[in-house]
């Protein structure tokens, strides 16, 4: 029966509606089966385990590549690049996410997300009224896909010129991250690793220009800002720039369409963020709770054996820390399967928690903010074509592959 | 008691008195609403301002971020309260249930709250401590007194006092490129609070920033010019220095005076309670209706042995005043114990310092995690075979899974290895904390007599 669970989750057939299986897991709250990896699901297991430094997210911990099901074909970056900050652990991971941060936020730079609001408006605008026909839109293509990507265009500094070949890069590579058993294998791992190839050439052209040339962007101040810390190297810069491309975006656009597909299917509180944007913030953290585009952590491992609800999880073993079931967990949050963005207590998983939690995550709330509150004020009546929406393959980054509306006009 | 109706009434019509409007009186006033008390609270306060929060006295105001007069609480609700600001409390008559106020009033109470907290101990010298250029920070009016002479530029600040309010006095002088010396009497900054290892870390913080630590000296004495401002201090150790601004920060005490005389368990080491917040009276009997919260409240916690914890930090305050607020409207079955694990922050020199637990229990530290070289790690303290405590250096988001430790009692040194542990922290060695032994405040209460109806119970009120 639970032999059954994992499998059932990584099964497409689940993909619109995992939550009954999640249920399922936290029956068992350290979940293990055969050779595959110890699944935790509880809120304040999975809490306790972000910050317990007897984990490890860097992959050479692992005493055997342990068989993590299907899911363990979650490609990666199987490039020459060395590993990002993200699959490290201190004090390499410090150091790293420290020089990255310096650009990023405080206390270095503690207006720089801030400052991007209007710009970041623009560029949803001008997306909203690139919308021509609409009695049928694809929210996805036309509008949560292309705006990350165009805003870590503007952060890292990519010409406006090459936005477009960028685009496509970053299509192909999230693309790639989507495992597809449908599709030749061999042909889509070359034409991943050619766009990886190219986007990477392509960054280290730029950082070499921004090295003499340096602009007020973030790879100008990855590849000269010295601090305490001494300076990136340039495959540093590069894994950096990566990560931040692929973690940046491929996470907000489902935040963004699970977002919208979540207001259509609550019209009241569709409405009331019409009419009140900024209601837009407990909307956002309540949907971050309630549909994370980040539904599992699975590349952690154990530096030690260690005990979880009277299991002892051995050294070396391969951890799962389901944060979408713990983020609907009863016995943290009350009547944890509705969408009500007005509870007060909202400590959720969406963004993880410990030293690697998001990077990014003050950019998504505002993205996501800004994104839904537009959309809310100016599509009129808008209502689903499709419930549910077609999903994407990849059971950890989980969101609508597109999202068919319509609605009766764009206001202006 | 409230199968008589009383606890119905209490909440329907009582009166509840909160003394002390500052943190814990203004959260546990909050809570009383919460939790459905609707009938008249009063908040009397000698300050004349609405309570305002004072950790960024020291951090913002200093620097010139923020002005003392934006550091308003933040209200979570109405409280609907009557407001008597500007006015001391000067005395308690239990019986009658009745508070003094100084301008001669009197208000009487079903339930009070004490929550006075402590103040700046003042420099020993009164003539000395009358200088112009002599600051003490505690208050609102002291940061911005303090922040205005910083603002003037003075030559050299002295602080006299390396705990957390001292250190983090000398940062923002550093960083507004004022030239500071520290005197401390330890052989390093916060080493009553951290222990000499951690103390070691943060004088190298103290000297890297460029203060003039001073530590194993006192001053002896300080000297005025003939305007009547200070100019100059002198040193145990035979030196002088000048100096045309000097911050003492000696520490603090609990604001117990008013209460001298009434028969409550209140003296310089604070007020004794239950770990359910009510008051002792003198004789060690709890009270019914007198509670207690914040840094003016001592309790004893079962997982520190039932030690009588006093602690001066913010989250103590605002955990206890909810705890007080909630039992003062309870059943006995339905009141809560204040089990907080202690837990401190502080922000100094760029580096983000917390602990949790009680470190100055320990013994032993181990550095779990990071370096001290680097001035970002994680030490972890231990006493008889358990862990007690832990402290961060720029590493909070690893505290929470050593607060589990500390909570569940688990052993000391940690057994287990960890990411990021280096070859220092392979063994614990001793923590290196001042001799316990050193007398501090004396008996407060004092047992004489033999035979039973013999005994007697003496109070000595507050020597401050
Ligand atoms: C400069 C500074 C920096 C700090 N930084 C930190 C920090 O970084 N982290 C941390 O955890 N803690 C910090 N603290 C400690 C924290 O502010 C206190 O723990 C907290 O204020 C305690 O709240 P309280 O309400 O118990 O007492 P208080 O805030 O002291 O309030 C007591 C109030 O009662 C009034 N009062 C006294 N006697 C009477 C009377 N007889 N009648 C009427 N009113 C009376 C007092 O004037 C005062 O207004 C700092 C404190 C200071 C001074």
């Amino acid at each position: 029966m639970t032999e059954a669970i994992l499998r059932q989750i990584i099964d497409y057939a689940h993909r619109a509606n995992p939550y009954p299986l999640y249920a399922e897991l936290r029956k068992t709250p350290v979940y293990h089966d055969a050779d595959g990896p110890f699944v935790i699901s509880r809120y304040y297991d999975i809490q306790s385990l972000l910050h317990d430094p007897r984990i490890s997210s860097d992959a050479r911990n692992l005493r055997a590549p342990a068989g993590g099901g299907p899911l363990a074909a979650e490609a990666d970056e199987e490039t020459a690049l060395p590993p990002s900050f993200l699959r490290l652990d201190p004090p390499e991971h410090d150091r790293l996410r420290r020089m990255t941060n310096r650009p990023f936020g405080p206390p270095h730079t503690p207006r720089r997300v801030h400052e991007m609001h209007g710009e970041l408006k623009d560029i949803v605008s001008g997306l909203i009224d690139g919308i021509d026909s609409p009695d049928r839109i694809d929210l996805v293509d036309q509008f949560s896909y292309p705006f990350p990507v165009t805003v870590i265009c503007r952060l890292l500094g990519v010409p406006r010129e090459d936005e477009a070949r960028f685009h496509s890069w970053a299509d192909i590579i999230a693309a790639s991250l989507d495992p597809d058993p449908g599709a030749d294998a061999d042909e889509r791992a070359k034409v991943s690793h050619n766009a990886r190839t190219e986007l990477g050439m392509y960054l280290a052209g730029l950082i070499e220009e921004r090295r003499k040339k340096p602009g007020d962007d973030m790879l100008s101040q990855l590849s000269t800002a010295g601090g305490p810390d001494g300076v990136m190297t340039t495959m540093e810069v590069l894994s950096t720039a990566a990560l931040l491309l692929i973690a940046g975006h491929e996470t907000t656009v489902n935040l963004i369409t699970n977002g919208m597909l979540t207001l259509l299917r609550n019209p009241d509180v569709l409405e009331r963020l019409r009419k009140d944007p900024n209601l837009a913030v407990p909307i956002v953290e309540e949907l971050l709770r309630f549909e994370p585009p980040v539904q599992l952590v699975p590349q952690r491992t154990t530096v030690a054996d260690i005990e979880v609800r009277g299991v002892t999880i051995p050294k070396g073993a391969s951890l799962w820390l389901v944060l979408a079931a713990g983020n609907r967990d009863p016995d943290r949050f009350e009547d944890p399967d509705r969408f009500n963005p007005d509870r007060g207590d909202i400590q959720h998983l969406g963004f993880g928690s410990g030293i690697h939690s998001c990077f990014g995550a003050p950019l998504a709330r505002l993205e996501a903010q800004l994104a839904l509150s537009e959309l809310a004020r100016r599509l009129e009546n808008p209502r689903l074509l499709e419930d549910p929406p077609p999903y994407r393959q990849n059971a950890v980054l989980r969101g609508p592959r597109h999202l068919p509306i319509a609605c009766d006009g764009i206001r202006p | 008691m409230s199968a008589d109706g009383s606890l119905d009434r209490l909440k329907r019509e009582g009166r509840i008195v909160v003394v002390g409007a500052s943190l814990a009186g203004l959260r546990a006033a909050e809570t009383l609403r919460e939790e459905g008390f609707a009938g008249s609270l009063t908040m009397i306060g000698d300050e004349p301002y609405e309570p305002y929060d004072r950790p960024p006295l020291s951090k913002q105001v200093l620097l010139g971020r923020a002005t003392a007069d934006r550091t308003g609480l933040p209200r979570h609700r109405a409280i609907d309260a009557q407001w008597r600001l500007g006015v001391p409390a000067t005395g308690l008559d239990m019986a009658a249930r009745r508070v003094r106020l100084a301008d001669g009033d009197e208000v009487e109470y079903d339930r009070l709250l004490i929550a006075t907290g402590v103040r700046a101990r003042p420099w020993p010298q009164e003539d000395e401590a009358e200088l112009d250029g002599v600051f003490v920070l505690r208050t609102r009016d002291d940061a911005d007194a303090l922040e205005r002479s910083l603002a003037q530029g003075p030559r050299r600040v002295l602080v006299i006092g390396a705990g957390f309010t001292g250190s983090e006095i000398a940062s923002a002088c550093r960083e507004r490129g004022i030239a500071v010396t520290v005197a401390e009497r330890a052989d390093a900054p916060l080493v009553g609070a951290l222990g000499g290892v951690v103390g070691e870390v943060a004088a190298e913080l103290h000297r890297k920033h460029g203060v003039d630590l001073r530590c194993g000296v006192m001053v002896t004495r300080l000297e005025g010019d003939s305007a009547g401002h200070v100019r100059a201090a002198h040193f145990s150790d035979g030196n002088t220095i000048q100096a045309d601004v000097v911050v003492v920060s000696l520490g603090a005490q609990r604001n117990t005076e008013w209460l001298a005389g009434s028969g409550l368990g209140a003296g310089p080491r604070g007020i004794a309670c239950d770990a359910g917040c009510r008051a002792f009276d003198i004789r060690g009997i709890v009270t019914d209706d007198i509670y207690v919260a914040g840094d003016v409240a001592r309790s004893p916690h079962p997982l520190f042995g039932y030690q009588f914890l006093s602690l001066e930090h913010w989250g103590n305050a605002v955990a206890q005043a909810e705890t007080a607020a909630h039992n003062m409207l309870s059943d006995s079955a339905d009141r809560r114990p204040h089990i907080w694990v202690p837990a401190f922050w502080s922000s100094q020199f760029g580096v983000n310092i917390k602990s949790v637990g009680v470190p100055s229990m320990g013994t032993e530290i181990l550095i779990a995690q990071g370096s001290r070289s680097e001035h970002r790690f994680t030490g972890v303290y231990g006493y008889q075979g358990r862990v007690i405590g832990a402290v961060t250096f720029d590493q909070t988001k690893w505290l929470q899974f050593y607060q589990q430790l500390i909570e569940t009692t688990a052993p000391f040194p940690p057994a287990f290895p960890t990411v990021d542990r280096r070859p220092e922290g392979q063994q614990p060695m001793p923590a290196d904390f001042p001799d316990p032994s050193v007398p501090t405040h004396g008996p407060t209460v004092t047992l004489s007599g033999y035979a039973p109806d013999d005994r007697r119970l003496t109070f000595t009120p507050a020597r401050h």
